[in-house]
Formats: structure tokens, C-alpha cells, sequence
């Protein structure tokens, strides 16, 4: 843990009290566990409450347990957590509820409710993170997990509950600046430390290099099918505000003709002494229309984005691997021409 | 005694282990011991655990206390989650089996059909981590007295595919040196590639001395390793250079051109965001 000299209350701009995440081995096995049982069976989201506690600057996770799908209903869920986290206190598990977990497939996690739920969490407990878990990436031999936050400026907009242009503008929100990404740690204690070597004797080697596998046509071409539909959907975000934004000056076109005729007709009848016509609002003649929220296509953008960069990596890593059996294949040869 | 119809293995996911060794740091001060329940599945002789919980006990000179609600609470709860796991058997940290193991076996005995007892040695006796697992066998004769016997099992671990990574991720923060663990953060694909190259450059490396130190007569030959060097050697698919140097290149000219796109893709949000953000309605 990094200590400056001197006081650390220089905030970074988004006010976070979280400089970094820690993780047991036991709360990542298990998270590891649930998303990959539920990806194998049903290819629901996981989802599950992470425990810990705070110290100091960084976010200690302990220990974490699933929720159960929501199509049960006998109990509620509320009443699920309260009655595990009871238990769990009894065999001195840390019971304070310190964010929630999310199993999602590369960069498709960024939806509403996710963001929904984490404004809640944040607004309740001031330090909560969401941690996703990429079934996909780490079927495929890259565990990966992320721990975002919500920056004040999402949690503002939120706040204001509108999503118009203007307040965007006003709070500078753009897609970028939606979630934070916090250093993800993982510590295991000395114990852990000596199981997981007498378990290293157990597993077998050969186990766990599939990630080394050539084969890149199929994933890649998932990947690249989820991102032209997104595409597509942000197309047609934009095209839905670009008609608002003729409609709107067309409507304001018309408003200013409306006036001038009234302004002349006005001038025509004092000429001819009469009474000028009544004062009509204008709004009332020209409702002004609904400005489309932003709030989507901001997600989509987000999406996308997260789908680029997951591309662009894999990519690299899938050259580096053909440039490892170009070396092999290099060596094959010369050994063939000697 | 039949003991051929106990071909029973058990099959352990790591994430038990990762469980009992933390029930077990996180005691109340008093005990010695902890215990809770296994759960998973059982099939044709093969018994899966893939998860567990720790039940709070006490235990005396001469008896012992569990707390058997709290068992079927926590039993019932995890249920609701993954519906296919039911109780096969209990754990223990220690090194014995006690009296009292056969006490609580016997009401596990009650709550599933031949229930599997597993003991993690915490208390590192001979400098290992035992694993260990049981099964109660009845012995005795049959007009007299009946007693059963805990009979050791061999014990084996299983992951599914993402544990495999995991558990490699987490070993990582052993360090030889060091006296307390280090952090390890999820690496980037390419670092966990660029890994993977120099392990197998050191793996190729020890096959080369072996290979030298055979033909200097330094070690003696093995015949099977001989034969697998082989296979290796030819699993290295024959291709002539063009073919290579054709897939190669159209492989190359793909990701690359996927790469620009995605970049493209990213630019182009950007500049769609700065641009919404200056027009005003």
C-alpha cells in the first residue's frame, strides 16, 4: 500500500475513498464458481453480495455469497441476504456488505439496471463496488475481473433523474466518464499460501494452457457480430435525436413566421385603427417536443467501447501467439535446411 | 470384508479447500477444530464436493455440540441458489479422527446415504497440508457387538476450467522469498501470453539438456521418454513454408485489420461525444 508523505487529502476529481480493491483467493474462487456453474447451465447473469470490510484506503474483500435467481419468489430477497449474512456472522465471517458481483459476456455489462443498482449501493454504502466477472474471456484461460465505481458526476446526473442534453453538458458526463475502473488485487494469507502449494502438486500440469489455443476465427467473429449490433443500435440512437433536432428547427422556423404575421397583421390593423388581436402564447400554438434521453445511446457508446478495447486486446494477443509459431516453424525450418 | 463396493473416490473443487482453510483462520478463539458440512453431488462411486460451509460446534471431554438448525438453515439458503447440491459428507480441520468424528458422522449418516468425512490437517503435522478422506465402514461380528471403522479413500482434485485459471492466478502470490504473500493483479492477455512463451522456452530447454546428456552417455536412456520426445517432436504440424508463410500472413492481415477497426470504432465515439456535447438544442 502506497503511503505519500504528508496528507493525503488531495482527493483525485472524482472524490473516491477507494484507491484499490483486495481480494481474498476465497472470495475469487468463489466467484469464479457460481458465474461459471450458471454460465454452464442457463446463461442467466450471476449475480451475488461481496463482503469485507474497509481499511485504510483500500476495499478488503472477504467473502461473498450468491443471490438466487429471481424467479424464486418464496422468499424474498431482501430477506435472503439478511438471513445469509446472519449466518455468516455466527462463524465470524466480516458481514459488512461492502458491494455486489456480476458475471456478464466481454463488454456487455454496462446496461440500466447495472447502473441502477450500483447508484443505489453507492448512495447507501459510500464505498461499494461492482466487480464484473468476463465468463467468456476467462472460459478461455484470461481471468478477468474488474471493479468499477459510479464517478460523482454519474451519481449527480443520476440524482437529477433527467437525461437531457443540457444537463449532460452541465455536468461534462460522457461515456467515458459513467464508471471508474479500481485496481483489482487479489492476497491470499500464509495458510492459503500452503494449501495452494500442496494443491499444486494435485492438479495436473497440462491443465489450464487452453489459452494458448491458435483458434481465434469463432470468438472473433462473436465479438465482431455483438459489436455491429450495437453499432446498429447507436445508428439508430443518433438518428432518432438528428429527426428531433430538425423537427426542433423547423418547429422554431415556424414559430418565427407565425410572429412576424402576427407582428404584421398587427401593424396593418393599427394602420386601419382597429383593435390588434389578442396576445396567443406561442407555446401553447407550438408545443415544444420531447427531447429524446440521452442516457441510452450513452450506454450503447459505452458498450462499444468496452467491446473495442476487448477486441483490439485480443487481437494482440492473438498476433503475439501466431509469432510464437512462426518462431517454432522458423526453427523447423532451419533445422530441415541444415 | 467386501470393501469393493466402497470403490468410492471423492473429487474435491478447490474452492472447498479455499473455505475450510478460512473457517478454520477465522475460529473462535477456544476451538481447536472446526467442522462443517460438504456438499455436491454423488455418482456411481464418484463423490463431487464442490462446495461447503462451516457449522459452529463445541466440543468437550465427553461430548460434543453442533448446531443442527443453524446446518439445515445454511443447507436450505444455498439451495435456493444451486438446487443440484445435496449433503454428501462433513469436513474437519485436524490431523485425527476422534470419538467425536464418529458422533457427528453418525448424524450425517442421517442426513445423506454414506455420507464422505474429510479432514484438512491445519495444524501442518510432518510439514504438510494432509487430505485426507473417510468413509465409515460397520465391522464386527454379526451376533455381537457392531462398530464401524473410518477407512481411508483416495482423494483426487477437480476444477472446472475457470478454477484451473484462477488457482493459477492466486498461487502466484506465494513468493519464495518474501515472509508475507504479495499482491497479484488479473494480468493483461498479452503478459499472461508472453508467460506462457518463457515457461515453455524453460521446458524446452530441459528437454534439450536431457536429450544432450543422453547422447553423452552422461544418463541413461529411457525408452518411453525417447518415444514421447518423439510424438512431440512430430506433433509440430508438417507444413511446407509457403503453406505456413500463406496462413500465417492471412491471419496476420485479419487481426490487424480488425484492430484498426475497433480503433476507428473508438476514435469515432469520441468525436461523436465532444460534438454532442457542444451542440446545444
Amino acid at each position: 500500500m502506497a503511503t505519500r508523505g504528508g496528507p493525503s487529502r488531495r482527493v483525485p476529481e472524482n472524490d473516491s475513498t477507494i484507491a484499490y480493491v483486495q481480494a481474498d483467493g476465497l472470495a475469487v474462487m468463489k466467484i469464479v464458481k457460481h458465474c461459471h456453474e450458471e454460465a454452464a447451465s442457463n446463461m442467466d447473469i450471476a449475480q451475488g453480495a461481496l463482503l469485507g470490510l474497509v481499511v485504510d484506503n483500500r476495499l478488503e474483500i472477504t467473502n461473498c455469497f450468491p443471490f438466487p435467481k429471481h424467479t424464486d419468489d418464496t422468499m424474498d430477497e431482501e430477506e435472503y441476504q439478511l438471513a445469509m449474512m446472519r449466518r455468516l456472522r455466527r462463524v465470524n465471517v466480516d458481514h459488512f456488505h461492502v458491494g455486489w458481483y456480476q458475471s456478464a459476456d466481454v463488454g456487455n455489462f454496462l446496461s440500466l439496471p447495472l447502473l441502477e443498482s450500483q447508484y443505489h449501493y453507492q448512495t447507501s454504502i459510500e464505498e461499494s463496488v461492482v466487480v464484473i466477472y468476463d465468463s467468456q474471456k476467462s472460459s478461455r484461460g484470461f481471468l478477468t475481473l474488474k471493479a468499477y465505481r459510479l464517478t460523482q458526476q454519474a451519481i449527480e446526473m443520476y440524482k437529477e433523474g433527467e437525461f437531457t442534453p443540457e444537463t449532460l453538458l452541465k455536468l461534462k458526463v460522457g461515456f467515458e466518464n459513467l464508471f471508474v475502473e479500481v485496481p483489482f488485487v487479489i492476497k491470499n494469507s500464509a495458510l492459503t499460501n500452503i494449501m495452494m502449494s500442496e494443491l499444486a502438486e494435485m492438479v495436473p500440469e497440462e491443465q489450464g494452457s487452453k489459452f494458448l489455443d491458435l483458434g481465434t476465427a469463432s470468438v472473433l467473429e462473436g465479438q465482431l457480430r455483438c459489436l455491429m449490433d450495437r453499432v446498429d443500435e447507436l445508428n439508430q440512437e443518433a438518428i432518432k435525436f438528428n429527426r428531433y433536432q430538425q423537427l426542433v428547427s423547423r418547429q422554431q422556423q415556424d414559430k418565427h413566421r407565425w410572429l412576424q404575421k402576427r407582428s404584421q397583421e398587427n401593424a396593418a390593423r393599427a394602420a386601419k385603427d382597429e383593435l390588434p388581436l389578442p396576445e396567443e402564447d406561442v407555446n401553447k400554438l407550438f408545443r415544444p417536443h420531447p427531447v429524446p434521453p440521452r442516457l441510452n445511446p450513452m450506454i450503447i457508446a459505452g458498450q462499444i467501447n468496452t467491446y473495442s478495447q476487448h477486441i483490439s486486446q485480443f487481437c494482440s494477443q492473438s498476433l503475439a501467439k501466431l509469432y510464437i509459431t512462426q518462431a517454432l516453424q522458423n526453427a523447423k525450418e532451419s533445422k530441415t535446411t541444415i | 470384508m467386501a470393501l469393493n463396493h466402497l470403490n468410492l473416490t471423492v473429487k474435491i473443487h478447490p474452492v472447498v479447500l479455499f473455505q475450510i482453510v478460512d473457517a478454520y483462520e477465522r475460529r473462535n478463539a477456544d476451538s481447536h477444530r472446526v467442522i462443517g458440512t460438504l456438499l455436491g453431488s454423488s455418482d456411481k462411486g464418484i463423490v463431487e464436493v464442490t462446495n461447503c460451509f462451516c457449522v459452529p460446534h463445541k466440543e468437550y471431554a465427553d461430548q460434543v455440540e453442533a448446531e443442527l438448525s443453524y446446518a439445515m438453515d445454511v443447507y436450505d439458503l444455498n439451495r435456493r441458489v444451486n438446487s443440484s447440491e445435496n449433503i454428501v459428507g462433513w469436513w474437519a480441520t485436524g490431523n485425527e479422527v476422534t470419538n467425536h468424528s464418529s458422533v457427528i458422522h453418525e448424524y450425517y449418516s442421517r442426513e445423506c446415504n454414506n455420507p464422505v468425512h474429510v479432514t484438512l490437517d491445519t495444524s501442518l503435522q510432518g510439514s504438510r497440508m494432509g487430505l485426507k478422506a473417510y468413509v465409515c465402514v460397520s465391522l464386527g461380528v454379526p451376533s455381537g457387538k457392531q462398530g464401524c471403522m473410518f477407512t481411508p479413500i483416495p482423494v483426487e482434485i477437480s476444477c472446472y476450467d475457470p478454477e484451473v485459471y484462477g488457482l493459477q492466478l492466486c498461487s502466484k502470490t506465494m513468493s519464495t522469498g518474501a515472509a508475507r504473500g504479495r499482491n497479484v493483479q488479473p494480468m493483461l492477455d498479452i503478459a499472461q501470453v508472453s508467460e506462457a512463451g518463457s515457461k515453455m522456452s524453460v521446458l524446452l530447454e530441459q528437454v534439450l539438456t536431457y536429450v544432450e546428456d543422453v547422447l553423452a552417455n552422461r544418463v541413461p536412456a529411457d525408452n518411453a521418454v525417447g518415444r514421447s520426445l518423439l510424438d512431440l517432436v512430430n506433433s509440430v504440424p508438417h507444413m511446407s513454408n509457403e503453406q505456413f508463410s500463406e496462413m500465417f500472413n492471412s491471419n496476420v492481415k485479419d487481426l490487424l485489420m480488425v484492430v484498426t477497426l475497433s480503433q476507428l470504432l473508438k476514435t469515432q465515439l469520441q468525436l461523436n461525444e465532444k460534438l454532442t456535447l457542444l451542440t446545444s438544442v
